[in-house]
């Protein structure tokens, strides 16, 4: 601890140096603390959950967490790159799901879901990824490829108009009730360890989710495709310059991209049971808002991001909402997902884990 | 800019165009998915049910037509670019066609003799009656005619091709003026209706369905023959700045005048399009000139809302009772506070990233005010009803047309004040800020108290849109505030061009009237919607009626 004349120097540099926004931040900043020891505080005075209710939270917390950082990897891979978000990405994840919702009807169909649901769910992933990637790359090509060399919202506009087209395109194909997807055998059971309960289907989504984020990784880190990834990330120009086919990089990152929503597509239908049409508006928010988190850019940040909102979402109802004795307090289930974006991008916009061009850009 | 871009910039992605037989099978293959597309998603069924022409051809049937049209025109160019005679160039249009058609002919029958709906829902028994002109649904007669109408549809297309530009400019006019009053008939029809010494035309020119066929003749050849004559009369060019002025007062004139000439429904479309100029020249302040990407708009025309109900209401929570006058400048200041303080948090966000944390805060407020907590102030989900009618002088405001009226009034006192603020000393630090904010900062502009004025007045326009929406409807509900408001706002902004007042009329005509006129066709038009707004962005990137400054920067 520094000396105590040296600290108030400190807090007199610091009212030298500020104006009156960064006391209004400062004020928000402490607001916020302030929010959240009350509502913890309060929440373990109520003591409503027991140590059983939180653990099993935590799982699916981080199930779903999972998920959202799957999705959370197109957003990042595609501002990495392309420094824009694409609006689309959460309605390229609901194709993707129909399509495996298809893949795991005909298997189901042929009887092969029920007698080998490890080498049907491999099966109907695949479906999902390569209809993820498919749609992506329609994104990709109508949306972003002719405004490449424009500085304009057109991008983000043709982007938002794409969302527009896919959710009612499928609400026309497919129809707007909701489709249930068919059952995996004995992966519909559960199990239980030290007296909680837990649904193998979390397991295995948990799982199937930590295999294709570790596969797109070492594609990024050990591929050469990754290294030119990286390159047009870091400085698209420079890498045009040495050789690298900028529109072929931006082409295999929606690619991948999608393929990633594609996979999340289907493991969020195998969590929840169900799809509809309109998933894609909500999970592609909190997609990015977990790509944001981790700090955009930055693949294992997603990650991070995505686990943390995951788990945020899941455990904040009851540990820091209940504390406030609200009525109906699930309610404000994506207040806090949505207040941890704000959060972020007010007082940390490189994210948790940090992006190194984000002081650049933002 | 780092000078690489020099370098980067003149990559422009050219496709390699092939032989002109691949051509024309690409250009048939395109066609014939899209009208399967169109099929199948169901927009052929719902719109199989107007009629363009009367009892002759609908409006399913026209769309599915200038698909294979257009597939044998580019055919038809592709062949004429690499030197084919106009015979030759014919036939790779019919070759087209007679692509799309084997394409379009397949699906039917595959739709006919497969069953897909339990995956498709639009692949019932009921398209492959409407797509059957002759022998049995999914027969081999009924696939050879659409094979047969294809390869004829192209020809057609690939011989407009053929045809002088001048003619071919006519021609595309007469057809787009055909479809334009067969698809807007109720507006026409009303507008017939309403004129003076015109009413006796309505029933000769519109039946229950589109256009009679003589009326169609009549318009398709009188478009074509006005194109032809503009085209060709002698005329002494008129300045750029004369034709804006000119287009403007057209524009102005259009507002003032059809609404009160048509029907009540065109009249509640207009008051929608009204509400919707204000919010955009709002955001417009926002965006447009200062260069902040706010995605929780919204949030603004939710506080105008609500402040009118708990203004004007009888509803128990109402917190005082005043009359919609006062109230409607109380919900400006109210909003205009409320952009004051969502601004200031996000003071120092930039660009996407501003863009999604004014989402966040857009949808922190949806959830609130929906939320049980909040019921007892807000009334939750079911809102607040009962919003008393403004009335002046014991003379009640009920109607869509006269709130469209005050909209538009509205509109121009706000478009007024816009316009001041843009060529001020404030609006020219806000162009400052949009194009660099650190040089702006260098410059000695005040980026905080910019920034925030930016945030206030914008969020005081669209709280006041908002003020009108809760009193036309009578009643406020959170379900009225969702996330797609601020994105539609944002959409017109960008599709009428950023910074634009004109742009704001056309775009809020373009993408909320003309959406809104096609409700018969239901969730569809949210279809249309998408397409136009990717459509448009890919003909004029720079926005339908971009503003002059702009113009100017990018011709340079």
């Amino acid at each position: 601890m520094a000396p105590r004349h040296e600290r108030l120097e400190a807090l007199a540099e610091w009212r030298r140096q500020s104006t009156w926004v960064d006391g209004v931040l400062l004020a928000i900043r402490l607001g916020v603390a302030a929010t959240i020891l009350v509502g913890f505080g309060g929440s373990l005075v109520a003591g409503t959950y027991s140590i059983g209710n939180i653990a099993s939270f935590v799982v699916f917390g981080l199930t779903i967490g999972c998920i959202y950082a799957l999705v959370a990897l197109g957003y990042t891979m595609v501002y990495g790159i392309l420094r824009m978000i694409n609006f689309a990405h959460g309605d390229v994840m609901m194709v993707g799901s129909f399509g495996g919702l298809f893949a795991a009807d005909a298997l189901s169909g042929a009887g092969v879901l029920e007698a080998a649901p490890l080498l049907s769910l491999p099966l109907v992933v695949a479906a999902g990824m390569v209809v993820g990637a498919g749609v992506a790359l329609g994104v990709e090509r109508i949306a972003y490829r002719p405004f490449l060399h424009v500085r304009s919202l057109a991008p983000l506009i043709c982007a938002i108009g794409m969302s527009f087209v896919l959710q009612y395109a499928a609400r026309g194909l497919f129809g707007s009730r909701n489709r249930a997807y068919p059952g995996f055998g004995w992966m519909e059971r559960t199990f239980e360890v030290g007296g909680l309960t837990i649904p193998m289907l979390q397991v295995v989504a948990f799982v199937a989710a930590g295999v294709m984020l570790a596969g797109l990784l070492a594609v990024v880190r050990l591929t050469r495709l990754g290294r030119a990834m990286r390159a047009v990330a870091e400085d698209r120009d420079a890498a045009a310059l040495v050789g690298i086919d900028v529109g072929r990089v931006i082409v295999a990152t929606f690619a991948i991209g999608g393929a990633m929503a594609g996979v999340a597509g289907v493991l969020y239908a195998l969590v929840f049971k169900q799809i509809t049409v309109f998933l894609g508006f909500s999970l592609g928010i909190k997609g990015f808002a977990a790509a944001i988190l981790g700090g955009i850019g930055n693949l294992p940040g997603a990650l991070v991001g995505g686990l943390v909102l995951g788990l945020a979402e899941a455990l904040g109802p009851a540990l820091l909402l209940e504390g406030f004795a609200l009525p109906a307090p699930y309610q404000f289930k994506d207040v806090i997902g949505y207040a941890m974006l704000v959060m972020v991008l007010i007082f940390r916009p490189q994210g948790l884990l940090g992006e190194r061009l984000a002081d650049k850009r933002a | 800019m780092s000078s690489f871009d020099i370098v980067t910039s003149s990559f422009r992605i050219h496709r390699r165009r092939g032989h002109a037989v691949a051509e024309a099978v690409r250009a048939g293959a395109f066609a014939g998915a899209a009208a399967i597309a169109f099929a199948l998603v169901g927009a052929y069924l719902i719109m199989d049910r107007r009629f363009v022409v009367e009892d002759i051809i609908t409006l399913a049937q026209t769309v599915v037509l200038l698909f294979v049209l257009g597939g044998g025109h580019a055919a038809a160019r592709s062949a004429a670019r690499d030197g084919a005679t106009a015979a030759t160039a014919i036939g790779f249009g019919a070759l087209a066609g007679l692509v799309a058609g084997l394409l379009f002919a397949a699906a039917i029958l595959l739709v006919a003799h497969v069953g897909l709906r339990s995956h498709l829902v639009a692949a019932s028994p009921m398209l492959v009656r409407a797509v059957t002109f002759l022998g049995a649904p999914g027969s081999a007669v009924a696939a050879a005619v659409l094979v047969t109408a294809g390869t004829a549809a192209g020809s057609v297309g690939a011989a407009a091709a053929m045809l002088r530009a001048d003619r071919r400019t006519a021609v595309l006019i007469g057809l787009a003026a055909l479809l334009g009053a067969g698809l807007f008939r109720d507006v026409f029809a009303g507008l017939l209706h309403n004129l003076p010494g015109l009413a006796a035309l309505e029933p000769m020119v519109f039946g229950v369905g589109g256009v009679t066929p003589v009326a169609a003749a009549v318009i398709a050849v009188g478009a074509a023959g006005l194109s032809l004559v503009l085209h060709h009369r002698r005329r002494p060019p008129i300045a750029a700045s004369t034709r804006r002025r000119i287009e403007g007062v057209l524009l102005v004139v259009l507002l003032v005048l059809v609404p009160l000439v048509t029907d009540a429904f065109v009249a509640q479309v207009a008051m929608l399009v009204g509400l919707y100029v204000l919010m955009a020249m709002g955001l417009n302040i926002e965006l447009g000139l200062a260069g902040l990407v706010d995605l929780g708009f919204v949030a603004f025309f939710a506080v105008g809302a609500y402040t009118m109900a708990l203004a004007c209401s009888s509803d128990p929570r109402a917190a005082v009772h005043l009359s919609f006058w006062l109230a409607l400048p109380l919900a400006t200041t109210i909003a205009a506070v409320a952009g004051l303080l969502f601004g200031l948090p996000v003071l120092r966000v930039r660009g996407d990233y501003l863009a999604m944390a004014t989402l966040g805060l857009g949808e922190i407020v949806r959830v609130l005010v929906v939320s049980d907590a909040m019921k007892p102030y807000l009334g939750g989900s079911q809102g607040i009803i009962e919003i008393a009618r403004p009335s002046l002088g014991g003379w009640t405001l009920d109607t869509p047309l006269q709130f469209y009226f005050l909209a538009l009034i509205l509109a121009a006192l706000v478009g007024l004040v816009s316009w001041r603020l843009q060529h001020s000393r404030i609006g020219r630090a806000w162009l400052a800020i949009r194009e660099d904010e650190d040089v702006a900062q260098a410059l000695g502009i005040d980026l905080v108290a910019a920034k925030l004025l930016a945030y206030t007045v914008g969020a005081a326009f669209a709280g006041m849109a908002g003020a009108v929406f809760a009193a036309l409807i009578g009643s406020v509900y959170p379900h009225s505030f969702q996330l797609a408001i601020s994105i539609n706002v944002l959409a017109i902004l960008v599709i009428g061009g950023l910074g634009s007042l004109p742009g704001v009329v056309v775009g809020s005509l373009v993408l909320i009237g003309l959406p809104e006129l096609l409700r018969e066709f239901g969730e569809f038009r949210y279809l249309f919607y998408g397409i136009a707004l990717v459509v448009t962005m890919h003909l004029k990137t720079e926005g339908l009626w971009p503003a002059v400054a702009r113009q100017e920067a990018t011709d340079a």
